[in-house]
């Protein structure tokens, strides 16, 4: 039987990321993935690196993951950190097209402050104009956070992956958890292709980290969505910034290859079971109706593919990181409510702390596993 | 036009044989039925433009042939049966609950449908060689197309390669038509002239098909059209093409050219099945995926069937009576015949299917392509949308991708404007050369809607989207900094 002394479940960016920085402590982790690293959200998503019109709850985690992505050679090394293509300080801006959000806005901008956080702006129609040149008429304004951007969050996976494998930690994909048992010697996981042993374990398994956390009758909200994307063809470049709605749902770049990615909150239809999500063409509209009256130059782009990724989501829409209420030695980080992708860099870091010091010099109270569990099984 | 059919019993993909065989019978029978075909007239692939054609007093019928003007009769009876038609109409998605994504005239809408009956067809295997991106290289499929369609025939220097029956009807219909034709290349194994006489006994009853064949191939031959058997094709040239080299009988060979058409057979037009994620099989004798259907057509999604090539490739004949076959299943169904009567129905079709059938296995061990899938040199382009190279997607594989949609999001392989279409094959086949695992275990590209390029114009007037159906999740509302 292979032994180790941790496992963690799922490769997705947290699932690599955590067995990184559990590799920099000293650890042998092994990755256990049912399908294959970046197959799920943290391959498939907008790739939008955004402090912009987060959870106040979340502001400081996604401060301390802004200074990783600005850094990500010290943790990847040159090549590894260019291939995740990320472009930071282009900024990340939330138009307004009404006079309700550009009030929302100031206040924004207001309650941040008062919370000691500068990174927000309330920005009028001619700053605007001269970010987003193409923008209509009816946007007035909005708010940006200028040090915001974007990377390709495929390939950004992949460089955890291999970074991770470089410090020695063994992935294997096409193996899923079936079952979790905890005994003297540490925890026996099962899967689809054999028996593991291991001293810690840590839940990284996105939209089926309930199931997981159910293998050992530790329950939170089975709610999940599928997020759905659409993508024109090539256009010529007409802008830097990463868009976002305030009371529209919109989420809008132009990549490197010159294609505009749309999205930011249209649902597909998720399928848990089959472990994929279809696009569907009536909640598409909405979004597709935003572009066409916030960017008058893409009214004769064609969109040429859609797809959906599946995303855990919690009632508060903020995620669950820290220990399991009903079992030692068992981390939980998942739930990242359609806005995780950004975190990747620091969420695995703040486990590794958790595992070999037991706290977290990063504030994550709001976090806690506790706010959810509700244990059926007996407490070790 | 406003939103023309919100609402349909039956509906059907694709106005070939196929489809229009299937739109009158249903119609015959009673149901409700409406075809969308993207062209403008009835006819599909093999009888594109029959109507208009038949009627030409002029060379270019005669060029067409006898077996394309037995398509008149099938667009008569569908005219006649009283299916609803919509042509110059493109689908852009099927989903699983029955709705169309329906684009026509600049406008898009959704129709809701009881059953569907995809008859979407073929297309040309892709035909991956060094240079085959080159202006001046095409399918000779779409050269054909383009002589059926619009009366146009090449006028410059024009080389075809490849193996199978349509390279030589192909060839011996531009060359009636006066087309420049400077040499043919078989990429086969054996000539049809071998393999054709020697299954001649078990073929009997498709003397007049092999005859057909062999007749063009004399035509060639008296017209002194030079003939080499050829292998390892490249298209040369600089900015388009400028030549055709090959090896043959033991040395290379290098033909000036300005045009190229090659052909390796068809292949199942599965990307709205794909997209449905219907169960498909890989076909090795046709070198080809293809969605799995029962006897009547119907896939492993409940209201979805396929008809005609798109099911597998078995011919223009075929098509019809698999189009009644899915016809008869859907009008049962549908409630309009029993049980009995479908079957008894069923009878003559299927034995017709089963005697093509026969056929088509001849043809596809004596046309097995050989160039369309071969080795890929590592400078010779995979995906020609995003020109991804074979070497680049080799390096990727030995990095550790193992799936076809990680070479696709690493690489953006398949993410272009043809949607993967022309490059899905060639991909999938490099990996499990690469693996040496089988092509099953490499899969397909994921495909969600469109499955053809939509305007976002049109997508943002989409006429009747049901705009309520965003399900509700138990987040905060009102708050947009909890922006999913
Ligand atoms: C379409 C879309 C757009 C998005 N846009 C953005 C954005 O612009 N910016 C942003 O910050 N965030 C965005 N997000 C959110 C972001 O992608 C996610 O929050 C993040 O990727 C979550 O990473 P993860 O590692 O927790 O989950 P995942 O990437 O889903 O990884 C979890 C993995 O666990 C595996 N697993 C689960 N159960 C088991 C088991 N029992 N055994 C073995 N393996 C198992 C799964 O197969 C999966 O691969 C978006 C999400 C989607 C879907
Ligand atoms: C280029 C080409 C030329 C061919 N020429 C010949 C020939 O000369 N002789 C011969 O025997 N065989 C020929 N074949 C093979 C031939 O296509 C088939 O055997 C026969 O036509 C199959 O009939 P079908 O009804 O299944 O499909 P098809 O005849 O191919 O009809 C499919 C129809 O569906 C339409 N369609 C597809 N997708 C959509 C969509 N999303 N929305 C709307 N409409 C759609 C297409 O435009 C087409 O009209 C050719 C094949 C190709 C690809």
């Amino acid at each position: 039987m292979t032994a180790t002394n941790a496992i963690v479940i799922g490769g997705g960016i947290h699932g690599c990321c955590t067995a990184l920085h559990l590799a920099l402590r000293g650890m042998r982790p092994i990755v256990l993935e049912k399908n294959t690293v970046g197959r799920h959200a943290s391959g498939v998503n907008a790739g939008g690196v955004r402090q912009l019109m987060r959870h106040a709850a979340e502001v400081p985690l996604s401060m301390a993951a802004m200074d990783r992505w600005e850094r990500l050679d010290d943790l990847l090394g040159p090549k590894l950190a260019k291939d995740c293509e990320f472009i930071g300080g282009i900024g990340q801006i939330g138009i307004a097209a009404s006079e309700a959000e550009m009030d929302w806005c100031q206040t924004r901008v207001a309650e941040m402050r008062s919370l000691g956080h500068a990174f927000e702006e309330v920005i009028d129609a001619k700053e605007l104009r001269r970010l987003v040149p193409g923008a209509a008429d009816i946007c007035r304004g909005g708010i940006i956070s200028r040090r915001d951007g974007h990377a390709n969050p495929f390939r950004t996976t992949q460089s955890f992956r291999l970074r991770a494998e470089q410090l020695g930690v063994r992935i294997m994909e096409r193996t899923r958890v079936t079952g979790l048992e905890q005994g003297d010697g540490g925890w026996t996981v099962m899967t689809d292709s054999g028996v593991l042993r291991s001293d810690i374990v840590v839940n990284c398994g996105g939209a089926w980290a309930w199931q997981v956390a159910a293998m050992i009758g530790e329950h939170f909200p089975s709610t999940h969505f599928a997020s759905t994307l659409m993508v024109t063809s090539r256009m010529p470049h007409f802008i830097d910034p990463v868009v976002i709605g305030i009371d529209r749902v919109l989420s809008f770049k132009q990549t490197e290859a010159g294609t505009v990615v749309i999205g930011g909150g249209i649902l597909g239809d998720p399928d848990l079971n089959a472990e994929t999500a279809d696009t569907v063409a009536d909640r598409m509209v909405v979004s597709a109706q935003t572009v066409y009256d916030f960017f008058p130059i893409l009214r004769r782009a064609t969109i040429v593919r859609s797809w959906a990724g599946l995303e855990a989501l919690m009632p508060d829409v903020i995620p669950v990181i820290g220990p399991s209420q009903v079992a030692r030695n068992l981390w939980h980080a998942f739930g990242f409510s359609g806005h995780g992708f950004q975190l990747g860099p620091i969420v695995g870091s703040v486990i590794a702390d958790l595992v070999a010091d037991g706290q977290s010099a990063i504030p994550i109270a709001a976090f806690s596993p506790a706010r959810f569990s509700a244990a059926t099984g007996t407490p070790r | 036009m406003t939103v023309a059919r919100t609402n349909c019993e039956l509906a059907i993909v694709g106005g070939g044989p196929a489809g229009l065989a299937a739109a009158a019978l249903a119609a015959e029978l009673g149901v409700e039925t409406v075809l969308f075909d993207e062209q403008p007239t009835p006819g599909g692939q093999v009888y594109r433009n029959i109507e208009a054609n038949s009627r030409r007093h002029d060379a270019l019928r005669d060029i067409l042939g006898g077996d394309y003007a037995k398509g008149l009769a099938l667009a008569e009876r569908f005219r006649r049966s009283g299916a609803g038609y919509e042509p110059l109409t493109a689908i852009w998605q099927v989903s699983a609950g029955g709705k169309l994504g329906v684009s026509q005239n600049g406008k898009a809408y959704l129709t809701k449908a009881g059953r569907v009956i995809l008859a979407t067809g073929a297309m040309e295997r892709p035909f991956p060689i060094p240079g085959w991106t080159l202006p001046g290289v095409m399918g000779a499929g779409a050269a054909q197309t383009l002589m059926k369609a619009s009366g146009i025939v090449p006028d410059r220097p024009t080389i075809i390669a490849g193996s199978g029956p349509l390279t030589y009807l192909v060839a011996f219909q531009l060359l009636t038509a006066g087309a420049p034709l400077h040499g043919i290349i078989d990429t086969s194994e054996k000539g049809l002239f071998e393999t054709g006489l020697a299954a001649l006994p078990l073929l009997s009853s498709f003397a007049g098909d092999l005859l057909k064949g062999l007749s063009w191939i004399v035509a060639l031959g008296k017209a002194r059209v030079p003939f080499f058997r050829g292998r390892n094709l490249a298209a040369e040239g600089v900015s388009r093409l400028e030549a055709v080299s090959f090896d043959s009988g033991g040395r290379r060979h290098r033909l000036p050219a300005s045009l190229l058409l090659v052909h390796e057979g068809v292949v199942p037009n599965n990307q709205i099945t794909a997209s449905l994620r219907c169960r498909h099989v890989w076909d090795v004798g046709q070198t080809a995926w293809h969605p799995q259907t029962d006897k009547w057509g119907a896939t492993s999604t409940e209201l979805i069937a396929v008809a005609g090539d798109g099911a597998g490739i078995a011919g223009a004949r075929s098509a019809v009576h698999r189009g009644r076959l899915a016809a008869l299943d859907a009008a049962c169904r549908l409630g309009r015949i029993s049980r009995t009567e479908r079957d008894e129905r069923a009878l003559p079709e299927r034995r017709a299917v089963q005697r093509e059938n026969r056929f088509r296995a001849f043809l596809n061990s004596a046309y097995h392509p050989t160039e369309a899938v071969r080795w890929l040199a590592d400078d010779t382009i995979a995906c020609r949308c995003e020109e991804v190279t074979a070497g680049e997607l080799r390096a990727l594989i030995s990095e550790g991708f193992t799936d076809i949609n990680q070479l696709k999001s690493f690489s953006r392989c398949g993410m272009g404007q043809c949607q993967g279409r022309m490059c899905a094959g060639t991909v999938a086949r490099l990996m499990s050369d690469s693996l040496k695992s089988d092509i099953e275990s490499v899969g397909y590209y994921r495909l969600r809607l469109p499955i053809k390029p939509l305007p976002v114009a049109q997508l943002a007037e989409l006429g009747n989207a049901d705009r309520d159906s965003r399900p509700l999740l138990p987040v905060v509302e009102g708050d947009p900094s909890q922006r999913i």
